[in-house]
Order: C-alpha cells, then structure tokens, then sequence
C-alpha cells in the first residue's frame, strides 16, 4: 500500500468536517433533519428537502460490498506501485454510497454483498482515508 | 441515494407539438484518426462544409449555429464567417449530442432560428485527451475515468441478473462486423471475435480493451430545418418523429445503482411522441462509449426484459447480414459505433441513422429502412426517432 502518495482530496467548505472526522478516525456524514436520511457528497442543503436543515452525525462505518472494480490503466502517478487496485463501491448502513478501497482483502476475496467495515489505514499528507475490510 | 421521488410521467396523452416538423437537411463528417497538423476548427470546418455542400447551401443561408467540442462558437463562427441570429456552445459530455439536437428543434419550432448548423469538433486524440485522472470527488480512491463507472455498474448487473463480461462480447464484434462494411471507419479490415473480445487485456475489470471506445479526432456537421423548407433542398428530408428525455441526478455522484433504468424507462414515451412503435423501425443507434450501455439501453427502452439483455444479444440481432445472409432483427451502429468506427460522442451516430434513411450506406445499408431510433443511457436519458420523408 502506499496511501502516503494517493491524490489529496479536494477540500471544500461542505466536505471539510468529512475530512476533519476522518483525522479522529470517525466517518461522519451528514443527516437531513427533517427526513432523518443520510446523505453524501456533502452539500449546503439535504437532498431529500432542498432546505439547510440537516446535522453531522457519526456514521456506523458499517455496510455491504454494492459492486467493485479492479483498475489496470495508470491515471495517478501516486497510484502506480499499486496497480492493479481495486475500487469497491460500499452502501453504509446510514443509506449513502461510498467509493472507496479494500484493506485487509483483496479484490479476489471480494463478494457483492458481504458486510466491511471502516477503517483509516493512512492517507496522503495529514489526511486519513477512509477504507474497508472484513467486519470484525 | 435515490430519492422517493418518481421521474416525471411522460405526458403521453398529448401530442408532442413537434412531431415530423423539424428535418435533417445535411449531414457531414470528417474522416478519423490522428490528426496533428488541424484541430477542433479545422476539423469543423470540414465538417460543416461537408454538411453545406450536402444540403446545397451557402454559410450565409445558417441562421443558427450550436458547436460542441469546440472551444469557442464565436472563433468558430468568425472563422466560417457565420453571423447566426441563435448561437450557444453546448457542455461536452456526449449526452449534449441529442440535448443539442433537441435545442435546434425547438430554436426552429419557437422561430428562434431557420437553419441551424450543428458542429461537433475534436482532436482528442492528438491532443492525447484523458478521459480519467485529475481531481474529484473520489480521486483520493483512484476512482476515475467514465469507463471505470460503467465497469462497476456491469459489475453490479453480472451479480443482480447473472449476466457475464462474454455477454458483452455480441455487442463489441456486431460493430466492429459493421466498421469492417464501412470503409471510413477506424476499425475497418479489422474483424475480431468473441474470442478476442475475451482475451483482450483489462482496463478497468470487469471491462477490457474491446469494451471501450475508440478516441480519435474527427468531426461531425448536421443542419437541421423545418419539415416545410427541407422539402425545397436538394437531399430527401429526414423527420425528426419524437424525442423523449429523462434526468436523474440523485446518484450521489457515484455510479447509477439502478442503471439508469428509471429514466430510461422514462423515455419510452419516444414511441408516443413519434406516434408509431418498435415494430415500424428498422434499426439502432445506441451511445456506446462502453458496451455495457448498449445492454443498458435495450434494457431500459423495453427491448428486452430487465436482465435478460445477453440472451437479447447473443444470436446477432444488432448485426447486419451480410453476402445473402439474413442478419438480426435490430442492426445497431451500423457505422462501427463508437467502439469501432470512432467516438464522436454521438454526433456520428445519429449522422449515421440519418444516412441510413437517405440510402447513403452502400454495403452496411439496412434493406428499406424507413424509420432509425437512438438511445442514450446517462444520467441524461434520451431517445429519438428519425423518419423517412413520405
């Protein structure tokens, strides 16, 4: 692995919380507050009511494999030692969807379906990524 | 993450006020490859000449000019020397072929413009245009690129209907059968077989090499009018019958988890709007950039049943026949398509239907093709139907 040369994330004035949670090793999403729905990217407002009614909570860092892919072409140079990799889209418990990497597994362990839970392995510069494995 | 909110229902107990009024009066493209010493402009330009010289008019007959892919309409309009009275620059994902298609019909439907030159330039590939990398909203992942999307969403359809990566394999050979019958495209005289299609080398697993499209530099011109004034031009009109769109932005940013079927769905108010059905029409031109959205697309516009699109696709039935051969029921891209003839985002393919219904096709030419249907699966669903003039 070599999450220290991973593209650093494009910080903004919505996702900068996500970011901050994940240095304390928390997932955090936010949660419109009049649906009581999850939602991510994060945004101004909820999705579900178009009103900046909504609240960070954390998230159970649990969810199911949805679907994944396994990359071979190269795209970031911080990325080559570790080609192929794989990307895995994960459905949180909470409801959202993130795409995110396997830690623990690999791709040939992988099945659409099982249960992974979140973990922050490393990331580049002072940022930790948010990645997934086997439920403990 | 999608929302309770249904697409909106199609309003299919009127009738769409722009049935058979807008027409194709000329078509023009470029050839393509690797194209260093032109760009974008220059290829345009030959494009649209191509188109004028096609439909019998003069640059100062366009009143009305959209350009896709090209950086600037008022470079592109001061080099062919064009003062339209309607003008915009469309967004370039290949989605805004049809949204621009639609924009021109209305501009003329509304008076906004008479004549409406549309064209589509691009160098990616001497310019060696990334489609992947960069920052997003998932860099950090690795998680890039519109092929490494539609990976997953096959993915996802492997497991959900247990369909295969060998599914995709029909799709992928019955073009590149077609670019093989079109001299001009990228991929002619380079047949391949489901074999090959198997064997090629990963990309992005679970798609490989043949599932994706072609980047080349080319260009595409069409000039559209009303029904009324391309019954006084030189070709045979081509009527635009219906046009159908759905959006769904609910995604989340990540991959469609329902494979864009709802909207898609949505769009089979098409056959309303046109106001005939699948079994007037002769052949496809489906969005190819990957050979999943092939499947996507006969899924979502009622071709097939949801899942069952590699059984729809394994016997040839969007290949043509070919030397007395009967060929399959739906003959799709017959110009190769974007995995075979080149990506033009749709600009070609749509040229292609058009060329169909005027009898320009010569080998790859569908026996009395009267009606052609389109259909792009995005997050931007659309579908079209192009008619015969009676």
């Amino acid at each position: 692995m070599s999450l220290a040369t991973r593209p650093a994330p494009v910080i903004d004035n919505w996702n900068r919380t996500f970011w901050d949670a994940c240095r304390e090793r928390r997932l955090v999403l936010q949660r419109c507050t009049a649906t009581g729905r999850c939602f991510f990217p994060p945004g101004p407002v909820s999705p579900f009511t178009g009103r900046p009614d909504w609240e960070w909570v954390t998230a159970s860092g649990r969810g199911e494999l949805w679907s994944f892919v396994v990359f071979h072409q190269k795209y970031f140079d911080g990325m080559k030692d570790e080609l192929p990799y794989p990307v895995a889209m994960v459905k949180l418990e909470e409801g959202p969807y993130l795409l995110t990497n396997l830690d623990g597994m690999t791709a040939a362990e992988a099945r659409i379906g099982m249960r992974l839970a979140v973990r922050f392995p490393g990331g580049p510069g002072d940022f930790l990524l948010p990645q997934f494995g086997p439920e403990a | 993450m999608p929302p309770d909110t249904s697409p909106a229902s199609p309003a299919i107990h009127q009738p769409w006020p722009l049935r058979d009024k807008i027409a194709f009066v000329g078509i023009g493209t470029t050839r393509y490859g690797n194209f260093p010493e032109t760009d974008s402009y220059g290829l345009g330009c030959e494009a649209l000449n191509a188109a004028l010289d096609d439909a019998g008019l003069k640059p100062s007959e366009i009143d009305g000019l959209i350009v896709n892919r090209i950086p600037s309409y008022e470079r592109f309009a001061e080099i062919m020397g064009i003062n339209p009275q309607y003008c915009l620059l469309t967004e370039a994902p290949g989605r805004f072929s049809g949204v621009s298609l639609a924009l021109a019909a209305q501009a003329i439907a509304s008076g906004a413009a008479e004549t409406i030159a549309l064209v589509y330039g691009n160098n990616g590939r001497s310019v060696r245009m990334l489609y992947g990398g960069g920052d997003s909203q998932w860099s950090p992942w690795g998680m890039t690129s519109p092929g490494a999307i539609h990976a997953m969403m096959w993915q996802r359809h492997m497991h959900e209907f247990g369909t295969t990566h060998a599914d995709l394999g029909p799709v992928s050979v019955a073009f590149r059968h077609h670019a093989c019958l079109n001299p001009d495209a990228v991929m002619h005289g380079r047949p391949i077989t489901l074999e090959d299609h198997a064997a090629a080398r990963p990309i992005c697993e679970p798609l490989k090499l043949l599932d994706y499209c072609l980047i080349n530099d080319g260009a595409v011109a069409w000039i559209m009018t009303s029904a009324e004034r391309a019954r006084d031009l030189r070709r045979p009109a081509v009527l635009l019958s219906g046009y159908a769109r759905q959006d769904a932005f609910h995604y989340g940013s990540a991959p469609a988890d329902d494979f864009w079927y709802p909207n898609l769905s949505a769009t089979r108010s098409v056959y309303d709007r046109a106001g005939f059905g699948r079994d007037d029409i002769q052949g496809l031109g489906i969005y190819d950039n990957f050979s999943p959205t092939v499947m996507f697309s006969l899924e979502g516009l009622g071709f097939c049943k949801q899942g069952e699109s590699g059984d729809f696709v394994r016997d040839g039935t969007l290949q043509l026949g070919t030397d007395g051969a009967k060929g399959g029921r739906w003959p799709t891209n017959t110009s190769g398509g974007h995995l075979s003839d080149s990506y033009m985002q749709g600009w070609g393919i749509i040229a292609e239907c058009v060329r169909q219904l005027r009898d320009d096709c010569g080998d790859r030419q569908i026996p009395n093709a009267q009606a052609m249907q389109y259909i792009c699966a995005t997050n931007i669903a659309q579908s079209l139907i192009l008619r015969r003039d009676a």
